[in-house]
């Protein structure tokens, strides 16, 4: 069965690691600030104990104050698995680290965020349009696109 | 004395006879060689995602039969997982088990079309497809008898299925069930030592294991690589713990191992329906739901171990009559993440085998 | 396209992404009225003498009884269709088992699935790729009307507004019995042609 970690103890750690990274923890997920996100992903990707290999997810949803940005993320040899969020606050150009370098399983999928939701991606080796067509104006997925 | 050559850029599809689906591979090639290869999806992108936002959540569940259409009854069961999951609902026992008879019938159909269309790429023009349409129209008629649809079935519901399974139906499977180990065998005695199809599939298309857990590929892929994962074992859903089946997998991670997991599964899956049959229980087939269902705010994510991979769903309620984000986890498309790595140096007839290999839906790519 | 040293993938120049997007906007200007149904073989005011009656006669027996499929399945229909010519539903009996890829030597396209925007400019070119005579089967819900997906921003309502429809089938998806139908119809449809009419 595979253990959903808990949001609060990896905060904990992660804390210790990176001071003022977490903006909010529970038991399901936590919460980190953007500028930290690469810190954090390096971190619970190459620490033994956690070793983040497999990354299941990523999705974006518009909650209109913030769009915010889930990462799904397994570890194969100890499965257990952990929920990262991370937020943008603004609505015009977001912009956010990749992850790219580190499981290349993001790829496509920050693609499609980008062009459904709008966040670009900083690294990202080819960010453009995954499904609609180069000229199409606007991001369907927000909610303030109908 | 050498021959000069240009690259130059063809392009494959987006309608084409060998690709699965409307894709299209903007491939760079020097002679016959494939120098370099950029896919192009959203020729089906129908907006699945923003069009559940508008739908209750039970009026989803035809959305979701359309995403995988090979597949449809395990699309709907991922769904309704994750529904469940979210709102707290329990399912009846009888409906459980009809859940993983239907899913594993489910994955027999799906894995005859996905070795049949890739014999066809092979070379072996209309012969296996054919044989495997005919195996597969018996499941086909069994799903019939059962909700009256033939490919976008619309079966499973928040709570249990839709409605009990006939009396015809059970003993139609017995004699489905004793039929088909024969029928793989019959396959296997013709292809598994063909020479034509290990000389076109063994050592094509390889990809490794690091580089299958680092693009996040699931099923098939994943194991044909040599990594033995299966979210049926891992981390089971319904009632899969109680059922005893082996995961087979691949040792180097070409076409000719993806071809022969699917090919053990189908033999897996046999397993797994004699043994929920044997312990299928009396009782309800759907717990009383209303139909218009107000989960509370929160959010969840249901995964299961579809034919193609992992599907999971990622559902956010704010307690309205319709989901508030309905985010799909597509294994077609992240296992293509992979695919400009398999392709990349091989010839063009080999980069449609190593394609039809991975066995994508774009219904589910595209979403 | 080149390739990024450091992390080894694509990046890939977008002018072919540009000119795509070009033509996608402007069909999609120019396609907001669907076109309408061809009727000719409705019409009555045709002055038949015997010559040309024997001549309709066979020809329009040659054209309907071996109608070739052009390849255009985008979506779940093609799997009922793919079903309709495997050997339980034969449509090999009709001389339709031959799918043509190359659109040059095709007379039917059945277009079984849903066409988005970004798909409709390669259906029109395959289309008008396909010599005359040529007729046009909508086969499910998508094809005549958008179907379940209707309201979506990238999905094109029907068929009729990139090319011009014979026969609608309707279904989600039609079952094979019902497709073999649909074409059944078809081979009436040609059968009350007239060369006389033709091209009007």
């Amino acid at each position: 069965m595979t253990v959903a970690l808990s949001g609060k103890e990896i905060a904990d750690k992660l804390e210790q690691q990176f001071p003022g990274s977490i903006v909010e923890s529970s038991q399901d997920s936590l919460v980190v600030k953007s500028e930290f996100l690469s810190d954090v992903a390096s971190f619970l990707k190459d620490t033994p104990d956690l070793d983040f290999n497999y990354l299941v997810s990523i999705t974006a949803v518009d909650y209109y104050d913030y769009l915010e940005v889930v990462y799904r993320l397994t570890s194969m040899k100890h499965n257990h698995s952990l929920v990262v969020k991370t937020r943008c606050y603004e609505r015009v150009n977001p912009v956010l680290p990749s992850v790219v370098s580190l499981w290349r399983g993001a790829e496509l999928q920050e693609r499609e965020i980008y062009d459904l939701m709008g966040i670009s991606f900083d690294g990202h080796p080819n960010l453009k349009r995954l499904f609609l067509w180069h000229g199409f104006e606007g991001h369907p997925l927000r909610k303030d696109y109908w | 004395m050498a021959i000069k050559t240009e690259p130059f850029v063809v392009n494959l599809g987006p309608l084409h006879p060998s690709t699965h689906g409307v894709f299209r591979m903007k491939t760079t090639l020097d002679g016959e060689v494939v120098v370099d290869m950029e896919p192009v999806f959203g020729y089906l992108h129908r907006g699945i995602e923003k069009l559940a936002e508008e739908r209750a959540y039970s009026g989803v569940i035809p959305l979701t039969d359309r995403l995988d259409y090979l597949a449809s009854m395990s699309n709907n069961l991922a769904y309704v997982l994750a529904v469940e999951k979210l709102a707290g609902i329990t399912v009846p026992e009888r409906a459980e088990y009809l859940r993983v008879i239907i899913a594993e019938l489910q994955r027999l159909a799906s894995h005859l079309c996905a070795v049949g269309f890739f014999l066809n790429d092979c070379g072996a023009f209309m012969t296996p497809v054919l044989y495997m349409i005919r195996e597969r129209e018996k499941i086909l008629d069994l799903f019939d008898m059962v909700c009256g649809q033939r490919l976008t079935y619309n079966y499973m519901r928040v709570g249990g299925v839709s409605h009990d399974i006939p009396e015809e139906f059970l003993p139609a499977l017995y004699k489905f069930i004793q039929r088909m180990p024969g029928f793989i065998d019959e396959y296997d005695q013709l292809l598994k030592e063909n020479e034509v199809l290990l000389v076109r599939a063994k050592g094509v298309g390889v990809l490794p294991k690091e580089l299958a857990i680092n693009v996040s590929a699931s099923g098939p892929v994943l194991r044909g690589s040599g990594v033995k994962w299966d979210i049926r074992k891992a981390d089971p859903y319904s009632v899969y713990d109680r059922f005893e089946f082996d995961i087979p997998t691949g040792t180097v991670g070409d076409c000719y191992d993806r071809y022969r997991v699917r090919i053990e599964e189908m033999r897996q899956s046999v397993r797994i329906i004699k043994q929920a049959m044997e312990q299928l229980p009396e009782g309800e087939v759907r717990s009383d739901v209303p139909p218009l269902i107000r989960p509370p705010v929160g959010e969840a994510y249901a995964r299961i171990e579809a034919p193609k991979g992992e599907l999971g769903f990622y559902l956010v309620s704010d307690n309205s009559i319709a989901p508030y984000r309905c985010a799909i986890r597509a294994p077609s498309l992240i296992n293509l993440t992979a695919l400009r790595d398999m392709v990349k140096g091989w010839k063009v007839a080999d980069a449609i085998i190593t394609f039809g290999s991975i066995d994508i839906c774009m219904g589910e790519v595209d979403r | 396209m080149e390739v990024d040293e450091s992390t080894g993938m694509y990046v890939s120049t977008t002018e072919l992404d540009i000119a795509e997007g070009k033509v996608i906007e402007a069909l999609k200007k120019r396609s907001q009225q669907p076109i309408p149904d061809p009727d000719s073989w409705l019409d009555e005011e045709l002055h038949r003498n015997i010559l040309l009656t024997s001549v309709d006669a066979i020809l329009n027996w040659a054209r309907r009884s071996s109608l070739w499929p052009v390849v255009c399945f985008p979506a779940c229909c093609a799997f009922e269709f793919i079903t309709t010519a495997a050997s339980r539903f034969d449509i090999s009996r009709f001389g339709m088992e031959i799918i043509r890829a190359s659109p040059r030597q095709a007379d039917l396209m059945i277009t079984a699935g849903t066409l988005t925007w970004k798909m409709a400019p390669q259906v029109r070119r395959i289309y008008d790729q396909m010599p005359e005579p040529k007729w046009v089967i909508a086969m499910g819900a998508c094809a005549i009307s958008g179907g379940i997906f209707r309201s979506s921003y990238n999905v094109v309502p029907g068929y009729s507004r990139i090319v011009p429809v014979d026969v609608y089938v309707p279904g989600c998806p039609p079952r094979p019995e019902a497709l073999l139908y649909g074409i059944r119809m078809l081979h009436h449809k040609i059968s009350k042609g007239s060369i006389a009419t033709e091209g009007k």
